[in-house]
């Protein structure tokens, strides 16, 4: 009984989402005695043997274009995992991964689990835990069927180096075609993807207009953090929607958020109450962001940060 | 064109949430439900469609009875049809069998839902249904237009978007951008108190998983304040007390 994992590379080499996954198939497959962890590579797979490190035993790459589409990545992963005798299939909880598990599940007739934040549980049965009520709560779930799919929620395993060293072969599949015709693709590069960042800057009303997000952004810099917004930022167009953090956006959860200017409403706090520490800096006491906080500052940010970005680019070097 | 809109009910976005039974049940008591919100963007924009076309437009909601009141709300947005699956939505997987049952063979161009529902956040019924009714789907649209038998649409992908186009009929879900939802009018509600809602019993799908158990996130210890005017004490106590710059 093989784990697979699905890993995707960019140009950059491999996500670090994509790390989380190995590392997670690699310690499942230690507590339930399965083995061996096949990594199936979507991308550019020039590093294809470093995955080895984070624990797999054998990386197949698929054939084809640099990256495939979810509809025909999943058919070859499916294929994979049947072949391959797939007890537990892991993937990313990221857009890709989400367009991916729910086919590959039903190909498999296995139990999907989606937004799964930790280890599973197999003393009795196999339960995983998952994020609902968009942060809000986290759920027990037992997954009946004999083959399990896992999408994994990034930022919720910590990477692990095994040392290890992983055999690379072909897949040895034929390329599936894809339903989806790329018209154009439109992606933002040289930032920090919002849901793997371990840090997030995030502004709301209280910075009062666009013109005003370059502090948002100095701070974001000093401290290598990726920047988010709450919703009326977003729906008045001075921040694209891809910030858009909450019940009705993104869901978060880095090691630390820092709210300036947001009110902490409960349909933003449901996006971002899983960051390990939250940080906010309003100038009303009364804010209700400072119930869900760990560490605050009471004053107008537009004092507060500038004194914030000078210290923090003093000591970012 | 004929389209299906798959709509999923719950708790009201405001509502605090907490457990009974030994935390292993959602404490409905004095909870709000509501049309999921993705769900209503998915009905507002199969309207417009429709409308542009001579279409017709279907809800389905796989649920009890409990939720008709939501069902009839679909119906005053615009909705021409409701069914309703008459079961617990035990999992995502047992809620896509149901409507893939009722949708095989009945000749729908277009099924849309929501990227997730806002209680269980699956976000997998979209791709289940496509993979089921071998039909493709595309998942998180902020755009969706519709011509020739090909749909145009603009989604989200890892890092940025991008626009595609799929022959239909398809499977697609809704986000934020894709429309302002609309709010039912007088008329409209007049109108869904005699529009059909039609009870179908579930098929022999069974759920592929069961919730066990539910967890509250742990309380946060109480705030600790830094003085404005010294903000460096902040950098230094997430340096060292809470090491995570
Ligand atoms: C169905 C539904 C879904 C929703 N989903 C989301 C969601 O996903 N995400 C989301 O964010 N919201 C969501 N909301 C909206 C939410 O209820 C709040 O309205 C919103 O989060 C408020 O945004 P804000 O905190 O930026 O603005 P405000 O509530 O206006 O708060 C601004 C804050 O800035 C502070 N401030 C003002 N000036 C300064 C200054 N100079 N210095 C420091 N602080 C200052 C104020 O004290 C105040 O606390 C949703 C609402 C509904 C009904």
């Amino acid at each position: 009984m093989s784990i697979i994992v699905f890993a995707e590379t960019t140009e950059t080499g491999y996500k670090k989402s994509s790390l989380e996954a190995v590392t997670v198939a690699r310690e499942i497959a230690n507590r339930t005695q399965a083995g061996p962890v096949v990594a199936v590579v979507n991308g550019q797979a020039s590093d294809a043997a470093s995955l080895g490190n984070y624990g797999a035993d054998e990386v197949l790459v698929l054939p084809g274009s640099a990256t495939h589409s979810p509809d025909a990545a999943a058919a070859m992963l499916a294929e994979l995992a049947r072949n391959k005798n797939a007890a537990t299939v892991i993937i990313s909880n990221n857009y890709t991964g989400k367009s991916i598990a729910p086919a590959v599940a039903t190909t498999l007739n296995a139990s999907l689990a989606t937004n799964v934040i930790d280890y599973p549980d197999t003393s009795a049965g196999y339960k995983v835990k998952r994020g609902v009520f968009s942060g809000k709560a986290f759920a027990w779930v037992e997954l009946k069927q004999p083959v399990k799919v896992l999408a994994i929620t990034p930022n919720s395993f910590e990477i692990r180096e095994s040392g290890g060293s992983a055999t690379v072969a072909d897949a040895g599949v034929q390329v599936a075609g894809s339903r989806l015709q790329i018209q154009s693709v439109n992606k933002v590069t040289g930032k920090i993807p919002l849901t793997e960042a371990e840090i997030v800057v995030s502004g709301g009303r209280g910075m009062k207009g666009p013109e005003n997000w370059g502090m948002i952004e100095d701070l974001a810099k000093a401290l290598g953090a990726a920047t988010a917004c709450s919703k009326p930022v977003s729906d008045m167009g001075w921040r694209s929607h891809s910030e858009h953090v909450g019940q009705t956006g993104i869901t978060i959860k880095p090691n630390l958020y820092i709210a300036i200017g947001i009110s902490g409403a409960i349909q933003h706090l449901a996006g971002v109450s899983s960051s390990k520490v939250i940080v906010a800096i309003n100038k009303d006491p009364e804010a209700p962001f400072f119930k869900a906080a760990d560490y605050g500052i009471v004053g107008d940010a537009f004092e507060v940060l500038p004194k914030l970005i000078a210290a923090a680019t003093a000591t970012s070097h | 064109m004929k389209i299906l809109v798959c709509i999923s009910v719950v708790p009201d976005t405001t509502t605090k949430i907490s457990f009974t039974d030994n935390n292993t049940r959602f404490n409905n008591q004095g909870v709000q439900y509501i049309i999921n919100p993705y769900d209503e963007l998915a009905l507002t924009r199969a309207m417009e469609l429709a409308e542009a076309s001579n279409g017709t437009v279907h809800v389905i909601h796989v649920g009890t009875a409990d939720s008709e009141a939501s069902i009839r709300k679909a119906l005053s947005i615009g909705a021409h049809e409701a069914i309703r699956v008459n079961a617990e939505p035990a999992d995502a997987q047992f809620v896509a069998a149901q409507i893939a049952a009722v949708a095989q063979n009945a000749g729908y161009d277009l099924i849309l839902t929501g990227r997730e529902s806002i209680d269980y956040n699956g976000g997998a019924v979209c791709g289940l249904l496509g993979q089921l009714l071998g039909i493709p789907s595309v998942n998180v649209a902020s755009k969706i237009d519709v011509s020739a038998g090909t749909a145009t649409v603009e989604h989200d992908i890892d890092g940025g978007r991008e626009v595609v186009t799929v022959q239909l009929p398809a499977v697609i879900s809704a986000q934020k951008d894709l429309c302002e939802p609309r709010i039912p009018n007088m008329r409209g509600i007049m109108a869904a108190r005699t529009k059909p809602l039609q009870i179908t019993e579930p098929g022999a799908a069974t759920a592929a998983s069961g919730y066990v158990a539910f967890e509250l996130p742990a309380p946060k210890q109480g705030v600790k304040l830094i003085d404005a005017e010294n903000p460096a004490e902040l950098l230094y106590l997430l340096r060292n007390e809470a090491k995570v710059i």
